[in-house]
């Protein structure tokens, strides 16, 4: 059998419209097939496991999937519920069910009361598809509005890269910084700590990761980061 | 017309380029902190900066499509971009050009990837020099694909004309209005399609065939020179980072 052409190496940046592979292979993310070519959607790179091409996008919008842990904040009040700004092209709802346990009646309480406009909540995607906008809850374990922290904007499309592999990149900056992160895969990320320095060296860890998404070795380059400024802090003490 | 000589007898144009050599370009991807995507071109003297918005909510809401985003395109020639001072209301020619570039975009964009939204191009025309329409469409594709919006591919143009009796590419304002033909393209090099095509003035069955293949030759540079710019950004960063390494 002739060896079909694959025409990029794993981790290659490739830019919209470039050909990817030709033949027998499937188009996955961020791809597409014309006349038996993979051609890329976008800038990213390029990635395949057996026959089927890829393209781990570099930036793009956030489109929900259900499952998702977002970060939203309210952006109106609505009869029984909230409209939640998730970064993304659609409102989400939050409707008073998915909020409270109890029951509800609108005469009695305020929506305000429970979560004002301008209030930040870490939720998830309950619902969604393409003919509805999407419903988020915040009735699960550590989900619920935010009391405290810095939020900071990450690309959506580099959140898994924040994340690591089974979450190897963000459990070690959360160990050196001993800071509360929640990455929200809309491109939100929430950072709690009670050390200043070291919020600020969970914040750098996150631009940088930003920045160098695309480059190999990150994770030890972030850990050499944070333990090098851990060091020079303590000197300066 | 035909009171100026366009092209000298070394057969070099007004402004000393061979008839198939493109302006001096230059382009930037991501200026823009606000817009989603943004880019900014120099072809020449014509200057033109991009902004796209989008994929967003549809506002009025009855205008979102339930299958696909709509896409909308403002090409604008600020006040200060010709000689004479232009009102800043948008033309006839610029109303008309905005529909024609946002219809070289539908067939590129995945669309239907993003229901019931809306992604806006905006095309500024800083300086005009000739040729704004399809350097503002090299841009837009630019601030396109540095918004992260799924394309089949860019889409590169560039003018083919005709200035005394030859075929010239990329035509500046002189030639433009003093020339015989001025033929704007733009090209879809993946899918080997055009999508869009204009005609001021006449050529002949045989100069438009030529003409056509000028063109796709021309987009072809400028297809390389756009996806050199969108790299960049990403190459210099692990540049230096591998630097770093070795240090």
């Amino acid at each position: 059998m002739i060896a079909l052409p694959l025409l990029v190496e794993r981790r290659q940046l490739v830019t919209p419209g470039d050909l990817l592979a030709e033949g027998d292979f499937q188009p996955g993310d961020n791809t597409y097939k014309s006349n038996g070519k993979i051609i890329s959607q976008r800038l990213g790179l390029a990635e395949f496991k057996g026959k089927r091409v890829s393209v781990v996008a570099l930036k793009g919008p956030y489109v929900p999937r259900v499952g998702d842990l977002v970060i939203g904040r309210i952006i109106d009040i609505v009869l029984g519920g909230w409209l939640v700004d998730i970064n993304s092209p659609y409102t989400a709802n939050l409707s008073v069910s998915d909020v409270t346990g109890k029951p509800f009646s609108p005469e009695m309480v305020s929506l305000s009361r429970i979560l004002a406009i301008g209030d930040i909540v870490v939720a998830k995607v309950a619902a969604f598809d393409r003919t509805r906008d999407p419903a988020i809850t915040i009735r699960e374990r550590g989900l619920g509005r935010v009391e405290g922290g810095v939020i900071i904007d990450l690309t959506p499309t580099k959140v898994p890269r924040l994340i690591g592999r089974k979450g190897s990149m963000i459990n070690m900056i959360k160990q050196l910084t001993k800071c509360e992160i929640i990455a929200g895969q809309n491109g939100k990320v929430l950072i709690k700590g009670r050390n200043l320095k070291m919020v600020e060296l969970a914040i750098h860890s996150v631009r940088m990761i930003e920045e160098q998404a695309h480059t190999s070795g990150l994770t030890d380059r972030i850990r050499r980061f944070i333990e090098e400024e851990k060091e020079k802090a303590s000197r300066m003490i | 017309m035909g009171e100026r000589k366009l092209i000298d007898e070394n057969g070099l144009r007004v402004d000393g380029r061979r008839p198939d050599e493109l302006r001096p370009i230059k382009m930037e991807v991501g200026l823009l902190a606000n817009a989603d995507g943004s880019a900014y071109i120099e072809q020449g003297k014509s200057k033109i900066i991009v902004a796209v918005y989008g994929p967003k909510e549809v506002h009025p809401k009855h205008l979102g499509l339930t299958g696909r985003a709509i896409i909308r395109c403002r090409y604008h020639m600020a006040p200060f971009s010709t000689p004479e001072r232009k009102s800043p209301a948008p033309s006839r020619r610029e109303i008309e050009l905005s529909k024609i570039i946002r219809e070289a975009f539908e067939p590129v964009i995945f669309s239907e990837y993003y229901p019931r939204s809306m992604i806006d191009i905006f095309i500024e025309v800083l300086q005009s020099d000739g040729g704004t329409r399809c350097a503002g469409i090299t841009a837009a594709s630019l601030a396109l694909a540095d918004a992260g919006i799924p394309l089949r591919d860019l889409v590169a143009a560039c003018a083919v004309g005709k200035v005394d009796g030859q075929l010239v590419v990329d035509l500046n304002d002189v030639e433009d209005k003093e020339g015989e033909a001025d033929m704007p393209v733009a090209y879809i090099p993946a899918l080997n399609q055009i999508s869009l095509l204009q005609m001021d003035g006449q050529l002949t069955e045989e100069e438009f065939a030529k003409a056509l293949e000028m063109a796709k030759e021309a987009c072809m540079k400028i297809y390389q020179l756009q996806k050199q710019t969108l790299k960049q950004k990403y190459v210099e960063a692990k540049e230096a980072v591998e630097k770093g390494e070795e240090a």
